[in-house]
């Protein structure tokens, strides 16, 4: 007999139901909807603007378009009722359970946040508006890089940068301007990393014009310190490094990797996208760091807002506040204002202040939770990451590399290579079987030095019944590879599309990125 | 503990002329009219040293003259002969030799490359231990030991035994041949070669662009063989032998399949214009003494190895699992000089620092 169902009805009155599958019946709607620009109807409308009396300002002739935008014309149920459809034929954390976004971290975002900047405080903000009617937001935005100091232990932050490789890029080029500033520039061309931070500690001090020299792990999967010590010299300007690295593996000899870099004059630029399992228990300036970064939708619980330029926050110590972009904030007791006059900014990052309603989700976050809750956020997706490992590696064909026996911080690098030697199914293809269950299965694991890899991040977000849940659609397709491959192997079954050819992502003949080359490639018109 | 010993005494002669191996008697009058030197006795000494050194007990029992005995000697030892072969030796005798021995011995060591480990394979099937001691040209077997150093040490472990696979190329192409039980040391005996991933111009442009800019007008490149560094000649518009070693110059190919003579000449025109891109061979990290025996102690040491560069995809260092890249120039001296670690260049201003062997004392 199977163990009961989180689902099985629990009063005499519910008997009537009949008991619910111990895995939920899922079926991605699939609805015929076309395009919403195949939805024009000329003559329809959405709004109607009323008439004002006011002037109305002409625009400069160089901003004015030749001519109206090419929206579709719909009346607002048509629209509200395309986006409802849409809506629901993808997966995501508001409709599923999404722990396997892997090292892209989805977690809940609470939707009273959203309320704060639907606020027309917010919503209706304009960038170019004087100070003198901003300072209710400044004050928000210098609050929270208080808040994001005490966090990181570091003396100034900035809002600017965007998430990701754009903080990362930050960092970078304050790294540069430091050692220009000291004269140092030319010779320090070398960048360090290691095999399992996150790519983008390699690609964006490259596109930066830097070398970049990545470290391995050694045998139980901490980057190889012999190497490094191999590595560092006249010529390093900087270690960029995750830690905890994206096999959840957390570096305890990490004090000893900044003494190393800096006893050489490298800077040392902690990656704390993943925050969440560390908030409160161990900051970057305490490991002896020089700069760090924050993922705000990753940590912060904020969307992520197409994949990655979402808001982000770089923190320096007061060695490299001299560099941070301009303009700053800053407050003299009774005024905020932004500074701009910065010598040696190493510039503007982003237009304005940055992503202000993120910035403020990330706030109000961080205020309801408090120091303690934050730390309560790091304990419970620590232990539900480790719970979630326990009911994994009860599944026939994973593995844990590197480590053995060690617990891992927030996530954890899977290996399937044992299912894929016994029955042929790739880690991919075990992804696309999950989404049958209604879950999702990120299949980006970079680099693919773990075998067949599964990368999982339950975060604080979810309740033991989900990270049962999930662990249940991970053993039951398992279970289905080792019976019926074919199965596996030819998902998903329960979306809207089967399977697609991925060589049409990689041929320029046939993506389309916009709705005119879409119809220039398949429809023939310009 | 008693060992049996058969030595191949030709394998190996046509690595430094270049000549890729040194199957059938054509390929070995070739090799000796190049000038090549039999190499297999001396390296089974080296081996049979170490081995007495950890073992004063080892009683030796081999085959006459070339095939063992002399190597025997040379180590300091007084063999037993157990077996007489033909002159000049063939395959048949290490087969014969192989049989004769193995039902008399606790470990079968044998000194040969790729075709003799067939032999072997074909003599005593999985009824004795066997170690291989590498001499050939490629060796792409998981039966040898790293180096014929290495090979001592294992036979004098006791240890437990796995099954390792015998593999050949033929017409070209590497086939599996069957499996040897050889002592379960992995750090000591080799990896079999695995076949190379898709080697695109695409995956190795980077690694093209990298190489280049290292070069300035009128330097040599010395171009290990493989499909790795084939690519990356792909990518600046050259074909080259994918087994051999090739030297380019500018944009010309001035050296196509060099031996190790020919390499000394022009390397030594160019003092420190010269430079040497290598690729580690798949899943087995041999960076020398594998399939490059052209690339001998005399050029390495004329080039310098501060201007020796490995070169893989990212896709190729994964695979190697972990394990170090490995050398065995045939110059104990000289494989001792190397990094412990080295920049393996991925890519477009991309490296990895990447463990060699760990040095052997």
């Amino acid at each position: 007999m199977s163990a009961p169902s989180p689902h099985t009805p629990v009063s005499p009155a519910d008997a009537r139901i009949a008991p619910k599958p111990r895995l939920r019946r899922f079926h991605q709607a699939r609805w015929d909807e076309p395009l919403i620009f195949e939805l024009d109807s000329p003559g329809e409308r959405g709004v109607e603007v009323p008439i004002t009396d006011l002037p109305v300002p002409t625009l400069p002739a160089g901003l004015a378009r030749a001519a109206a935008p090419a929206l579709p014309e719909m009346s607002q149920p048509h629209v509200l009722r395309h986006y409802m459809r849409l809506s629901q034929e993808t997966l995501g954390v508001d409709l599923n359970v999404d722990i396997g976004q892997g090292t892209c971290t989805m977690k809940y975002s609470p939707k009273v946040n959203d309320s704060f900047v639907r606020d027309p405080r917010i919503a209706e903000l304009h960038p170019l508006q004087d100070e003198g009617t901003v300072q209710g937001v400044l004050e928000i935005l210098y609050r929270l890089e208080g808040l994001l100091k005490e966090i990181s232990g570091m003396d100034r932050v900035s809002l600017q940068p965007g998430s990701g490789s754009s903080a990362i890029y930050t960092n970078v080029s304050m790294i540069r301007a430091y050692h220009a500033a000291r004269g140092e520039g030319e010779q320090r061309d070398e960048i360090i990393t290691t095999q399992f931070s996150h790519p983008t500690n390699a690609a964006a001090p490259k596109t930066a014009g830097y070398k970049v020299i990545t470290l391995m792990p050694d045998a139980d999967g901490y980057p190889d310190i012999e190497a490094l010590r191999a590595a560092v010299g006249p010529r390093t300007a900087a270690l960029l490094i995750t830690n905890p690295e994206d096999t959840g593996i957390f570096n305890p000899r990490i004090e000893e990797f900044v003494r190393l870099v800096h006893g050489v004059g490298g800077l040392c630029c902690y990656d704390q996208a993943n925050a969440n399992g560390i908030l409160g228990i161990t900051r970057a300036r305490d490991a002896g760091f020089d700069l760090c970064h924050f993922n705000l939708h990753k940590t912060f619980s904020t969307p992520h807002m197409c994949g990655g330029p979402a808001a982000g926050a770089s923190a320096v110590t007061s060695a490299l506040a001299p560099f941070l972009p301009r303009p700053t904030i800053e407050f003299d007791g009774a005024r905020y204002r932004l500074d701009d006059d910065r010598p040696e900014s190493i510039g503007k990052i982003r237009p304005f202040y940055g992503v202000v309603p993120n910035l403020v989700r990330a706030y109000a976050w961080i205020m309801a939770l408090g120091a303690e809750g934050l730390r309560a956020v790091a304990e419970t997706s620590v232990l539900n990451n480790n719970y979630l490992i326990s009911k994994v590696l009860e599944i026939e064909g994973v593995s844990l590399p590197y480590a053995r026996g060690r617990r891992r911080v927030e996530q954890a690098r899977y290996s399937w290579e044992k299912l894929n030697a016994d029955t042929g199914v790739h880690s991919e293809q075990i992804g696309y079987r999950v989404s049958d269950f209604g879950t999702h299965y990120w299949t980006s694991h970079h680099p693919y030095l773990v075998p067949e890899p599964m990368t999982l991040e339950p975060t604080e977000s979810y309740s033991q019944a989900d990270l049962d849940e999930y662990a249940a659609i991970l053993a039951a397709v398992a279970r289905e590879a080792y019976e019926d491959p074919e199965v596996v192997r030819t998902a998903p079954h329960n979306g809207p599309i089967h399977q697609m050819r991925d060589a049409s992502l990689e041929d320029p003949g046939t993506w389309a990125v916009t709705w005119r080359a879409y119809r220039r490639k398949v429809g023939g018109a310009a | 503990m008693k060992v049996g010993l058969v030595v191949n005494p030709v394998a190996g002669v046509g690595g430094r002329v270049g000549l890729k191996g040194s199957d059938g008697a054509e390929v070995q009058a070739r090799a000796f009219a190049l000038g090549a030197v039999p190499r297999a006795a001396e390296r089974a000494a080296v081996a049979l040293t170490e081995l007495a050194a950890r073992r004063p007990d080892v009683a030796v029992l081999t085959v006459a003259g070339a095939m063992g005995e002399e190597a025997a000697r040379a180590a300091g030892l007084v063999p037993e002969v157990v077996f007489a072969a033909g002159e000049p030796t063939s395959a048949a005798d290490t087969v014969a030799a192989a049989r004769a021995l193995a039902p008399r011995v606790d470990l079968l060591l044998f000194a040969g490359g790729d075709g003799t480990a067939r032999d072997v394979l074909e003599a005593v099937g999985d009824s004795v231990p066997v170690l291989g001691i590498p001499t050939g040209v490629k060796m792409h077997s998981a039966v040898f030991a790293v180096n014929p150093r290495a090979a001592g040490e294992v036979a004098a472990i006791a240890s437990g035994l796995r099954d390792a696979e015998v593999v050949d190329r033929v017409d070209g192409s590497p086939r599996l041949f069957g499996c040897l039980r050889v002592p379960d040391v992995p750090a000591r005996v080799q990896q079999r070669k695995t076949g190379s991933s898709s080697v695109t111009p695409d995956a190795v442009a980077g690694i093209a662009t990298e190489l280049r800019a290292l070069l300035s007008p009128g330097d040599l490149l010395v171009l290990g063989p493989g499909t790795t560094t084939r690519a990356v000649a792909a990518v600046w518009g050259l074909e080259v032998p994918v087994l051999g070693v090739n030297v380019i110059e500018g944009d010309e190919l001035l050296a196509p399949d060099a031996g190790a003579d020919q390499l000394l000449d022009l390397v030594s025109g160019r003092p420190a214009h010269a430079h040497i891109a290598l690729t580690p061979i798949g899943g087995q990290g041999f960076l020398l003494g594998r399939g490059n025996q052209q690339l001998s102690p005399e050029v390495l040491r004329a080039v310098g190895l501060e201007r020796l560069h490995v070169v893989a995809t990212e896709a190729k260092v994964a695979a190697l699992g972990g394990r170090p890249l490995l050398v065995d120039t045939g110059d104990d001296a000289l494989d001792q000089e190397f990094p412990r670690y080295v920049r393996v260049v991925t890519g477009w201003r991309r490296t990895i620092l990447y463990p060699l062997s760990e040095r052997q004392s």
